[in-house]
């Protein structure tokens, strides 16, 4: 069961060290003249104003809380999707209820203008 | 006895044998990838340059066939040559880790495609839930990027991208719960089993809106065009990897275009019927051409250089979406779309509607 699973782990390592051998390569092969200017932060040719890590939108986090409860939603879907035979009409009435409920918020934060992005 | 290749081989312990032939097999799978990501980018600049009535790549190629085929190979090279900056500011093991995770999540996710039947390196039965997991593993390739070179236009594009992309992977997420709705499996052999016949059989009929909706995400996950706003030249640069150069650039080009193959070999899986052929009744009774229209392998292959010619198609015709616009697409469109298509397919799916719900499981 789980053995199935060992080509997969070993062809993430291989991708990994696709990576690391393609860097290594070009650190080695290529030339290293670093001067001040070169390894500055481009900002389109001024010197940087502040440090880069600014404030930013609080919507950026906003979306990312409402992915967040998107995507456990469809974390249950998942299971719930592969079975729909099995479970019959219990299972389905009790996913349109979860989906309803979900549609409810979904609504409710379209309407507060979470989803408003001018 | 004499020390033979084959003796030698069969002295072997039984593990070291194991993974021996399993990163041959993953050679198979990883060389032709990797090919076809070069041939993709000459692909790309050849296409978008007749579209736009101009020549593309044609100076680099000996043997004196087509001019401009060997274009790939002299930008490996050049790549490869070139100066890996280091910026002063950066945090230096995040910089360098951020393209290699990127390559990561794109390479391995092809450990589960299927490429025909019974010819996949690994036949888990949860393929389409380790997709879902790995692809989106992605998107801190980007951020950590953005983060670690400390650039502002890095960590402008690399935000714009973060947001995009996790909006974008929520109605993704909806059209493989349709998918899954209607093959009854995670794994992805046997939601391609589950489309067998012609193309009235193949899923894109009755999950036309989720098929839709699944490419475009797609291109939006893939941070193409007309949805490049993590990179946007016009308005922040290069984005996410503006500090990049040599083959750090290079890195998390391969892995931008893995993920499009990806993608369209997901939609040709999932949706196209995968290897099988829109012929399905006169493949074997036609002489000299019968396996060709067939199922197989090269059924898939095209169905996959249809969609990546749709990528091209697009960043040819397209300008890019404004953010807002972007945002409006993912949120307010394409995720109502897909939950009440989603309760379409289950109404479906229990009503065991022919010709595509009605097979026992």
């Amino acid at each position: 069961m789980l053995t199935s699973y060992l080509p997969v782990l070993i062809f993430i390592l291989v991708g990994f060290g696709l990576g690391v051998v393609l860097i290594s390569i070009n650190n080695i092969l290529a030339p290293h003249r670093p001067d001040e200017e070169k390894l500055s932060p481009y900002e389109c040719g001024f010197e940087a104003f502040e440090d880069s890590r600014m404030k930013f939108d609080v919507r950026y986090y906003l979306v990312a809380i409402l992915f967040i409860i998107f995507d456990l939603e469809i974390a249950f879907l998942f299971p719930w999707a592969v079975v729909l035979k099995q479970i019959g009409m219990i299972g389905f009435w009790a996913m349109v209820i979860f989906l309803g409920i979900l549609v409810v918020g979904f609504i409710y934060e379209w309407k507060k203008g979470a989803l408003e992005w001018e | 006895m004499p020390e033979t290749p084959l003796t030698l081989w069969a002295s072997l312990p039984e593990p070291l044998v194991t993974v021996l032939v399993i990163l041959f097999k993953i050679t198979l799978i990883l060389v032709p990838l990797l090919l076809s990501v070069a041939y993709l980018t000459l692909a790309e600049r050849k296409i978008i340059g007749w579209i736009q009535v101009r020549m593309g790549p044609n100076r680099v190629g000996f043997f004196g066939v087509a001019k401009g085929w060997a274009q790939p190979i002299a930008d490996l090279v050049k790549m490869l040559m070139k100066e890996f900056i280091w910026p002063r500011k950066a945090n230096r093991f995040l910089f360098v880790l951020a393209p290699i995770i990127a390559l990561t999540a794109a390479v391995g996710a092809w450990a589960v495609i299927p490429f025909d039947d019974g010819l996949v390196l690994a036949d888990v039965n949860a393929g389409l839930l380790y997709i879902l997991a790995i692809t989106s593993l992605g998107v801190y390739g980007i951020i950590i990027a953005g983060w670690a070179s400390n650039s502002k236009y890095a960590l402008l594009g690399a935000m714009r991208s973060a947001a995009q992309i996790i909006a974008y992977e929520i109605a993704m997420g909806f059209a493989l719960v349709g998918v899954l709705l209607a093959a009854g499996s995670l794994n992805l052999r046997e939601i391609v089993l589950a489309q067998q016949g012609g193309v009235i059989d193949w899923f894109w009929l009755p999950l036309f809106p989720l098929f839709v909706i699944y490419f475009i995400s797609g291109v939006a996950e893939t941070n193409r065009a007309p949805f490049d706003v993590a990179e946007g030249e016009s308005e922040i640069v290069a984005g996410f990897h503006v500090e990049y150069s040599g083959m750090g650039f290079a890195v998390f080009f391969l892995a931008e275009y893995a993920a499009m193959i990806l993608i369209a070999a997901l939609t040709a899986l999932m949706f196209l019927g995968g290897w099988y052929s829109p012929f399905p009744d006169t493949a074997t009774e036609t002489p000299m051409i019968g396996v060709l229209l067939g199922p197989g392998i090269h059924w898939l292959v095209l169905k996959t250089a249809f969609f990546l010619f749709l990528y091209l198609w697009f960043r040819a015709t397209f300008p890019r979406y404004r953010y807002d616009q972007i945002m409006r697409l993912g949120w307010k469109v394409f995720i109502p779309v897909t939950i009440v298509w989603l309760l379409v397919v289950a109404v479906a799916v229990m009503g065991e509607v022919p010709p595509w719900f009605n097979h026992p499981l």
